[in-house]
């Protein structure tokens, strides 16, 4: 019997998008410093937008800007990281409903343990002073006052 | 109430409106997206069979114990009735083109691939299925259907139990099979037949 097999493989495919206008207006406000929402029919507001209503399926078409603060809504705490994370030291994922928005966005919480994360709290946006438009112009997000 | 699915909706058409402190900045309109997936790759017991045979020089296929069948790369399966192929076949290295493909633009991460160049399915004598490879040693544009073709190995003392072992196939200068029986037409005109006899 020959010994077993083994390969290393790796499937990657360096893809680029096209955005449309409601993603590609929520990338130009990350690139601008600015996180926008979209306004459903009811007044409510979708965070991170999307052109369509998610219940009726209707066009959306109004952004608004929400945050940078916001309520932490439920999170966890991420150690170590994964190779290909973008953040390379533990931090956490939360849920964060950004002021004015009605419906929370994944992102990562910039604290150096579990112990400063709690459902309720308030944190604020922490942003890079590189952007080109894209998820990771924000670099995270950071309890309120906490980079003041 | 729920929108007419048959009318275009605004949002495609771009009117959407934007805070005015970002009216005049130019809009984003891509983004990337890359993804990467790294795995280990432990082959079960057909495909062992034929990446250890590929260090001999040797191609194996499996023959289906239905209708004789032979597949390759051996998936130690008759996908079509679920049976068990345990038994192999050697092909030899020669065949011909059942389709091709020219391709012109580079592939990210394929740097070893000078453009342009050709990817076929690789019919061998005796197989009934074609598997993927690479054609040169022919101007891409005298690439074609039915064309015959042999592999072109590495040197003895470069095999490795690896697919990789065929650098590529070239033609044989022999006449083409007939378009007809190429590739998969072969299939379907043998699948055919069966089923006229059953």
């Amino acid at each position: 019997m020959a010994e077993r097999l083994r390969a290393d493989l790796v499937l990657e495919y360096p893809f680029t998008r096209t955005t449309g206008p409601v993603i590609g207006a929520f990338l130009t406000g990350l690139r601008e410093g600015v996180i926008l929402g979209i306004r459903r029919h009811d007044g409510t507001v979708l965070c991170p937008p999307t052109e369509y209503d998610p219940e009726s399926s209707e066009p959306l078409t109004e952004l608004v800007e929400v945050g940078p603060g916001g309520e932490l809504v439920s999170w966890t705490w991420v150690d170590p990281p994964r190779s290909q994370s973008p953040w390379d030291q533990p931090h956490g994922l939360g849920l964060i409903r950004l002021d004015g928005a009605d419906t929370p966005m994944v992102h990562g919480l910039l604290v150096s343990g579990p112990s400063e994360l709690s459902v309720g709290m308030r944190v604020t946006a922490r942003w890079r002073a590189e952007r080109e438009g894209h998820i990771a112009d924000l670099e995270g997000f950071v309890p309120e006052g906490a980079d003041q | 109430m729920s929108a007419d699915p048959s009318i275009p909706p605004a949002a495609l058409s771009g009117e959407v409106r934007l805070p005015e402190k970002l009216a005049d900045v130019e809009p984003v309109r891509s983004v990337r997206t890359p993804i990467r997936l790294e795995y280990d790759f432990i082959p079960g017991d057909a495909s062992s069979g034929y990446l250890n045979a590929f260090a001999d020089r040797k191609i194996l296929g499996q023959r289906s114990p239905v209708d004789g069948a032979v597949f390759v790369p051996p998936r130690g399966v008759d996908p079509r009735h679920g049976a068990a192929t345990p038994d192999y076949v050697e092909l030899p290295d020669t065949g011909h083109v059942g389709g091709f493909c020219v391709t012109r633009l580079p592939i990210p991460g394929r740097d070893d691939l000078e453009i342009p160049y050709v990817s076929a399915w690789i019919h061998l004598d005796g197989a009934d299925i074609g598997f993927l490879g690479l054609v040169a040693g022919i101007d891409t544009s005298e690439v074609r259907m039915g064309m015959r073709v042999r592999a072109v190995w590495k040197p003895d003392d470069e095999l490795g139990r690896t697919a990789e072992n065929i650098l590529y196939w070239a033609p044989t200068g022999e006449p083409d099979i007939p378009v007809t029986a190429a590739g998969t037409n072969a299939w379907h005109a043998k699948q055919a037949a069966a089923g006229e006899q059953g």
